[in-house]
């Protein structure tokens, strides 16, 4: 293998498996920091008790977020070194802020949150959830931005002479129309992702109870329909930001709409096909099941609009990348995306977004007015709720990162000119290996954990020794609240 | 002053800040099997940084990215060309962050044994290879005219380096031995400042050997005065622990590891890599840095809120101030609150 295939499938396999934990500890943290506020607000202990089991596993998840992040920070620099001196200018201002208003408040106020029970009052320290919750949104923002930048580069001017894409509009960085559009979608998509997984877990224990009148009970219920209820809002507010998103994309990067719809021809109305039947290459179908001018509504937002394909566009793109401009960082080519990637994937994500708001709604009904749902289907459904959007956010990022190819950065760089010039395949090989197997490793040992914790359930609060309070010079010889 | 020198101070700034935090969180975990015989007094030493030590590692993203941001020539060289060591640190880094919080997820011996094991080496390979790594870069390398590392791993592995290394690691032995013995109370207080001052006294003499070798190599009077004040540091640590004054101990160590950083760096300036080859090019503030206007973005942004940053940081220290000893260690840990 070639350097470059090797630290594509690093930057894909480590980017993906960042990506499972990130949506959950951005909207855990708000889930967890509501609990809290919650229980403040009522004294109802309820909220205590899942304050204290969502907040493990929350714990459970941050960690290996955190760590799988510091490989994402500096993969860049090792095996994108040419990308990194040509971007960085632009691209590393966005992630130094990150870490410096993220990373920073995140990390504080979640090791405050985590060992202050017994030192800081009570609305401190939900307020510390709080703030982690706002470090995880930051974090979001500015490596978004980044990204985004990636997709529709704005507010630099290419400088010849040092060969780097230079800034000169940092707000226009900030604001790009790609990130106006991405942040809520990604942010909502974590939300609704944070929410299947707890109405997922929550109803597994519902089930279990055998009075339906307990305390227990009553609990769960409250996280089942709650999540359940978030789940369809966020769900909702994905959809609808996912339209918008569609369309600014098929202005930037019109190849990727045709990519997504494996659209050879340009149509117009062009129709949108539910799923097809073809050849691997998704030259000729064999079957197609397709609702008439849906795609010219997504991409234009007019229903008989005009739907350019793949292969007018790759002529009109080979008209303007085709002269190499001097600088190198492209080459003429062909610019089509690997469509059956980017056709299944962006189908995979809108329809397992469907699908978990589907079950969201079923469950609603279900759990009307005290109701406990007995039934297999609905039980194997809601334990299948939490993979829906988790694997919908994978697929979100394969389709929009592989419907961007060939280019790294959109209309500027090829992701080929980007990889390390002085890295040999060995030494990627070793670091692909290395990562992959102790990703591997992490990924059993996380989930053996998260079982444990889930099954091991809520402690009961039996008195008030069990609710949180503040230490004082009497109490220094207590043993802590919560200690490794 | 030049805006591209501002940034070369930030980014030496948030290297000291690093090795000063970092430095004792790694010692600690290094001295988990020495001064931890029983399970209670190793989880005693973990929970004397568990709510920081996160805090204190965002000191090295941080500084990557402001590299990056910054110096983008410096940050695509630097990580392309220490590929191996720097993959061994993301390692080490990994299994080492999980350990803090798994370790205690599951009441198994074996388990437990697995993770102190991993906090043990996860604190000791970045504790010797960030020394390494810094040796090399003030040494310099094989950078070629196109700004490419052309070395190789064991190109680094120079006597020098290896006494950067061992420097690192025992200044963190030592640092870590401080910290542990400021905020631990009982025996294992005792046990660590006396480990402290035996380390302390090994540590300065490779330190010295160091940071002498170093000035005769590249330093000015700017960076012997800086490893003056640190080597003066490091000793009234020494002798703060031997009398029992372990506040002043603590900050003993604090200091000369900043202090010694910043020397590193004010050695190492106007260069930020430089080249060994005869036709090669040398890294400097000026041919690796950003543009003005990212530099001028990233000054207000870091004048803002760096500030922001320390009091919220330093106020975590002040909340978890007090000593632990092993009967404040609760039975259970399996809740995230109380009990
Ligand atoms: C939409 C959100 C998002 C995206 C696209 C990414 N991350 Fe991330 N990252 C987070 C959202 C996040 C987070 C929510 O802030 C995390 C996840 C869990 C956590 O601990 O913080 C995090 C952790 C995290 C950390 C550790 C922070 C710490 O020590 O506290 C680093 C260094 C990065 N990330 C870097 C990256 C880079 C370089 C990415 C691009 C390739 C990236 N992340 C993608
Ligand atoms: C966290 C969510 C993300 C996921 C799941 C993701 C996924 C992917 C995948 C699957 C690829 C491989 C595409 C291919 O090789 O064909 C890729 C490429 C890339 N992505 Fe992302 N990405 C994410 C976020 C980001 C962000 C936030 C950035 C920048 C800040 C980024 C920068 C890149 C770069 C530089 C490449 C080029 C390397 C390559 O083509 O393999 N990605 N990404
Ligand atoms: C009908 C529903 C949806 C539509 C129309 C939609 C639309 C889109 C579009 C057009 C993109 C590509 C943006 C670009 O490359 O410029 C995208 C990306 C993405 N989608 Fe969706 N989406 C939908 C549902 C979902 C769901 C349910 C999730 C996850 C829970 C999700 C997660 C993502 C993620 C993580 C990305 C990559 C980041 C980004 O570019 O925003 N999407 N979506």
């Amino acid at each position: 293998m070639d350097p470059l295939d090797i630290a594509r499938w690093q930057f894909g396999i480590t980017t993906v498996y960042h990506f499972m934990f990130v949506p959950i500890s951005i909207g855990l943290s708000a889930m967890v920091a509501y609990y809290e506020t919650r229980w403040l607000r009522s004294r109802d202990t309820a909220y205590l008790r899942l304050t204290r089991f969502f907040g493990k596993l929350f714990l459970i998840n941050f960690a290996i977020g955190v760590v799988t992040g510091i490989v994402q920070e500096f993969q860049f620099g090792m095996n994108w070194s040419d990308y990194s001196r040509f971007v960085g200018d632009v691209f590393g201002a966005p992630l130094a802020i990150e870490g410096l208003l993220a990373f920073f408040l995140e990390s504080t106020f979640l090791g405050l949150w985590i060992f202050g029970w017994d030192r800081l009052p009570g609305r401190l320290h939900a307020g510390c959830m709080w703030l982690v919750h706002l470090g995880t949104l930051f974090s979001a923002w500015f490596i978004l931005a980044a990204n985004s930048w990636m997709q529709h580069p704005v507010g630099f001017a290419f400088n010849p002479d040092t060969g780097r894409a230079e800034m000169n509009d940092f707000a226009a960085v900030m604001f790009n129309k790609v990130q106006l559009v991405t942040f809520p979608h990604v942010v909502l998509a974590a939300y609704m992702t944070a929410a299947a997984f707890v109405v997922g877990i929550a109803f597994w224990h519902l089930r279990r109870q055998s009075d339906p009148a307990s305390e227990d009970a009553g609990m769960w219920r409250k996280a089942v329909r709650g999540g359940a209820a978030f789940v369809l809002v966020t769900g909702l507010g994905v959809v609808v930001v996912g339209d918008f998103q569609g369309k600014v994309m098929t202005e930037v990067q019109p190849m990727k709409m045709a990519a997504a719809e494996a659209l050879y021809e340009t149509e117009q109305p062009a129709p949108f096909s539910v799923f097809t039947i073809g050849t691997p290459d998704g030259k000729t179908e064999k079957f197609s099941l397709t609702v008439p001018n849906l795609l010219s509504f997504l991409a234009t937002g007019d229903f008989d609009g005009e739907v350019k394909g793949i292969n007018e566009l790759r002529e009109q793109y080979q008209e303007t990348y085709g002269e190499d401009p001097g600088a190198a960082y492209y080459s003429a080519g062909d610019y089509t995306p690997y469509v059956p990637v980017t056709y299944w994937s962006f189908r995979f994500m809108m329809g397992l977004g469907f699908a978990a708001m589907a079950v969201a709604l079923w469950l609603l009904w279900a759990t009307r007015r005290g109701r406990i749902p007995g039934g297999r289907l609905l039980y194997t459904a809601v334990l299948l709720l939490p993979f829906m959007p988790l694997l919908a956010n994978s697929a979100g990022w394969i389709f929009t990162e592989m419907g961007r190819q060939p280019w790294a950065v959109f209309g500027l760089m090829t992701t080929a000119s980007a990889v390390s010039p002085g890295v040999s395949a060995t030494e990627m090989l070793i670091s692909l290996i290395t990562l992959t197997l102790l990703y591997g490793v992490l990924a059993v040992i996380e989930v053996r954990l998260l079982l444990t914790a889930i099954t091991t359930g809520v402690e009961p609060i039996t008195g008030v020794d069990d609710l949180p309070k503040v230490r004082t010079d009497a109490d220094d010889d207590q043993p802590l609240a919560f200690a490794y | 002053m030049e805006l591209t020198t501002v940034w070369f101070a930030l980014i030496a700034i948030l290297w000291m800040g690093y090795f000063a935090l970092e430095g004792f969180d790694f010692g600690v975990g290094m001295l988990l099997p020495v001064l931890g015989r029983t399970d209670r007094e190793r989880r005693v030493l973990i929970n004397t940084i568990g709510p920081v030590w996160d805090g204190n590692e965002v000191w090295l993203l941080v500084a990557g990215g402001a590299t990056f941001a910054a110096f983008p020539e410096w940050y695509a060289t630097l990580f392309s060309g220490f590929y191996l060591p720097l993959l061994l640190i993301l390692v080490a880094l990994i299994v080492r962050g999980l350990a803090f919080e798994y370790r205690h997820k599951r009441e198994d011996a074996q388990w437990k044994r697995r993770w102190d094991a991993v906090l043990f080496f996860g604190s000791l390979v970045p504790a010797l290879l960030w020394g390494v790594a810094f040796a090399n870069i003030l040494r310099g390398v094989p950078i070629d005219a196109d700004l490419e590392y052309t070395g190789g791993f064991f190109n680094l592995l120079t006597p020098y380096a290896l006494l950067g290394g061992a420097m690192t690691l025992l200044l963190f032995l030592t640092h870590g031995a401080m910290f542990i013995a400021l905020k631990t109370d009982g025996s294992i207080r005792y046990a660590a400042r006396t480990l402290a001052v035996k380390l302390g006294v090994v540590a300065a003499v490779v330190a010295v050997a160091f940071l002498g070798w170093t000035q005769l190599k590249t330093g000015d009077a700017a960076s012997a005065l800086a490893f003056l004040v640190a080597a003066l540091a490091l000793v009234g640590g020494i002798a703060a622990a031997a009398a029992g004054r372990e506040g002043w101990a603590f900050l003993g160590t604090f200091v000369a590891i900043a202090v010694g950083v910043a020397g590193l760096f004010l050695a190492l300036f106007p260069d930020v890599m430089p080249s060994t080859l005869a036709g090669g090019t040398s890294l400097t503030t000026t041919n690796a840095a950003a543009t003005a206007y990212t530099l001028k973005i990233m000054t207000v942004v870091a004048a803002i809120f760096t500030p922001l940053v320390l009091a919220y940081q330093a106020w975590t220290y002040w909340v978890f101030r007090k000593r632990i000893a092993v009967h404040h260690i609760p039975e259970t840990v399996l809740a995230a609150g109380p009990r």
